[in-house]
């Protein structure tokens, strides 16, 4: 196209409510919440015309659309990008990308390999973890501890225990973060915050590729095991390293902006923390209610493989739906105050994990890191207060917390 | 439990009926995957186990189909003589024991209604580009369902009365490291199957009809909350979960159809009855654990570590 021809005049469907504000910008990733609100007051879709989009952002029609798979596919990709005319900038994921029938046999691969009764094997494991990571950081001296909640907490338990299950090399580790950090903001628009990713891009995923061969991975892990499930012929073989891929892909920055929430939501409500450590039964809602409050992960996109009547308009076919799971979890039209950070509501139902076919097959995983981490916290910590200003960092899919100043008073 | 009700009922050939089953109200059913089975409780009182052979991209609609088996429990008969359009059922599942495996190539053996498994994996070989073909047997030509929904060039229609036995190793030729074999039917057809594919190539479903082990019941039950000690009686129209709720428990859920494994509960003392699609079956069996969205009692009296 030359610059002398005119570009397509994207037309939005009749009778949809149009905004002109460019949600990755970096005003709204850092600050979201006033953008959400106004794009659930404007109707169940809005035209977001900065960038030929559709966007879907109260609890109802986010859930409904994560759920309908048919009518909102995965396959033309789960970011901006459109699949069908752009090429991906790396193989799709057998996961996040594809829609069945293509799913079907990673997913069930994966789903039982990373299901709650798997797990149990690393439980112990992990909890003895923390309490060592915990332990090493509060010191002998029985005064309180200053330390960066994400640095110290929230990106360094994770990678302590996580990569060691999936049976990686020790090696090279620290790709691990800035691979995620620039997977996530690929699912955006091609803005700054990509072009300053993309740079290193091709280094780290050359490095997370090279994890994921049988070779490399270690002999007992979830590595491991999707190979031993290639070789009972569950996957193929070239499957299998592109399903190791998805955990290293969305196995590790998940997590760690799942636990800056919950750190970041006790340093602010010493009460929800207080409530924590004395009362067993909201232990378990604890980390859902974090991934509900602070969405780490915030959006994500389908594409309409038929015209699709959203209120009182029709997306139609072929358009790219942005879905806002964080919005859907702050809609007050399905959430008491949502803004709180609160371990008495019951999260049940939030979609910080998405929901239907394509939910965070990692969901337990992730559960698991933290409930060994918080529980090591609530042993030896009594107070969590905040040490200084938290930091954001903006990414066009996660809300991330850069850093989380933090004074930890032992008990 | 889910209740669905038959929207349809058709003969779709001597002796098999094919059953449409949706929500009251219409909605979005449980997704499934080709090879899975929904456990149906029928008005006679029944379960029985019936392979989905409908179309998956559909997502209201379920569809079954039903052999009539005079010399079975009862359960055929029923489907057959009784069962109307209109009439309540009770759904368990859907769950996979037959899931398809990837592979450049499919060769599906299908005997009288064992063809039914294998027609949403035909549709899935379709989607994927998979090279496959059918080989299907049945006594009479009149007597073999969906005939007509078979894409034409692929199957082998083998009548036993016109054409005999299924040539079973002439049609499947050597079995290559590219070809996965599917077979469902008969006891008999399957033996021969696994006579001529190495075990590591074949995958089978043995068509049989019997009934859950576990009785399913629609009597209510109760159910203690061991931490808090206190007890709540669950009937007909509510979930455990949602019973446990309203006594004020918080357990933490997701897709509240037992496919998640979020609500996932320690059950102490009790039989549960297991509704969801995430338990292996000796975990069922070990009948330690539950998942309160979906799965039920078998017992009178379940105790729940909550
Ligand atoms: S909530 Fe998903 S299995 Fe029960």
């Amino acid at each position: 196209m030359t610059a002398a021809e005119p570009l397509p005049v994207a037309a939005p469907a009749p009778d949809v409510p149009v905004s002109h504000v460019d949600p990755f910008s970096v005003d709204v990733l850092t600050d979201p919440l006033p953008f959400q609100a106004a794009l659930r007051d404007a109707g169940p879709v809005q035209y977001l015309a900065a960038h030929d989009l559709y966007a879907m952002g109260r609890y109802a029609e986010v859930r409904a659309a994560l759920t309908d798979w048919q009518r909102f596919c995965s396959s033309a990709g789960v970011g901006l990008s459109n699949f069908r005319r752009e090429e991906p900038w790396r193989p799709p994921s057998l996961l996040l990308e594809a829609d069945p029938p293509h799913h079907d046999a990673p997913r069930r691969v994966l789903s039982a390999i990373l299901g709650p009764r798997a797990l149990r094997r690393w439980r112990d494991r992990w909890f003895a973890a923390a309490v060592e990571h915990v332990d090493a950081l509060l010191g002998t001296g029985g005064g309180p501890v200053e330390v960066d909640g994400m640095t110290a907490l929230a990106e360094a338990f994770p990678l302590r225990v996580f990569p060691d299950a999936v049976g990686i090399a020790r090696e090279g580790r620290e790709h691990l973060l800035p691979y995620g950090e620039y997977l996530f903001n690929a699912f955006g628009p091609h803005n700054e915050l990509v072009a300053a990713g993309a740079v290193e891009a091709g280094e780290h995923a050359a490095w997370v590729n090279g994890q994921c061969t049988r070779a490399t991975l270690a002999a007992e892990g979830f590595g491991a095991d999707i190979w031993a499930a290639a070789d009972r012929g569950d996957l193929t073989a070239e499957q299998a390293p592109l399903v190791v891929r998805s955990l290293l892909s969305a196995g590790v920055d998940t997590t760690v902006h799942g636990l800056g929430w919950v750190l970041h939501g006790m340093a602010t409500h010493p009460d929800q923390w207080a409530l924590y450590r004395s009362d067993d039964s909201r232990r378990r809602v604890c980390f859902d209610e974090a991934v509900r409050w602070g969405s780490p992960v915030q959006t994500f996109f389908r594409t309409a493989e038929v015209d699709v009547p959203v209120g009182d308009t029709v997306v139609p076919e072929g358009s790219k739906i942005l879905l806002y799971l964080g919005s859907a979890n702050h809609d007050p039209r399905h959430w008491d105050a949502p803004e709180r950070f609160d371990l008495r509501r019951d999260p049940s139902g939030h979609v910080g994990f998405g929901f239907g076919l394509h939910q965070c097959v990692g969901q337990h995983v992730a559960r698991l890191e933290a409930d060994a981490l918080l529980a090591a916290l609530a042993d030896r910590v009594e107070r969590i207060e905040p040490a200084g200003e938290p930091v954001r960092r903006a990414n066009n899919t996660m809300r991330e917390w850069a850093s989380l100043p933090l004074r930890l008073h032992p008990r | 439990m889910t209740s669905l009700v038959v929207t349809a009922k058709d003969v779709v050939a001597d002796g098999v009926v094919a059953l449409t089953l949706a929500r009251p109200d219409g909605g979005r059913l449980p997704d499934w995957t080709p090879g899975a089975h929904v456990d149906l409780t029928l008005g006679s009182g029944e379960t029985r186990q019936y392979s989905l052979c409908g179309d998956r991209w559909d997502p209201s609609s379920y569809r079954v189909a039903v052999l009539r088996e005079p010399d079975g429990r009862g359960g055929s008969r029923y489907v057959h003589d009784v069962l109307a359009v209109g009439d309540p059922v009770e759904l368990g599942g859907p769950r996979n024991h037959f899931p398809l495996v990837p592979a450049p190539r499919y060769r599906f053996v299908a005997g009288g209604i064992g063809v039914t498994p294998l027609l949403p994996m035909i549709a899935a070989a379709e989607v994927l580009g998979a090279d496959w073909s059918l080989l299907y047997g049945g006594r009479r030509r009149a007597s073999m369902a969906f005939l007509d929904e078979l894409p034409a060039g692929h199957a082998t229609v083998v009548p036993q009365d016109e054409a005999g036995l299924l040539p079973l190793a002439s049609w499947l030729g050597t079995v290559d490291d590219d070809t996965v074999v599917y077979a469902c039917g008969p006891a008999p057809l399957l033996a021969a199957v696994e006579a001529l594919v190495p075990a590591a190539r074949l995958r089978t479903e043995r068509f049989t009809t019997t009934e859950i082990a576990a009785p399913v019941r629609d009597t209510p039950f109760t159910v203690e909350l061991a931490r808090s000690g206190t007890t709540v009686t669950v009937d007909a129209s509510v979930s455990v979960l949602e019973a446990m709720r309203r006594e004020g428990a918080t357990t933490l859920s997701s897709c509240e159809r037992g496919t998640c494994g979020t609500c996932e509960t320690t059950v102490l003392a009790g039989v549960p009855d297991h509704r969801d699609q995430v338990l292996a079956d000796h975990e069922r069996a070990a009948g330690d654990c539950m998942l309160p969205c979906v799965s039920r009692a078998a017992t009178d009296h379940l105790v729940l570590d909550l």
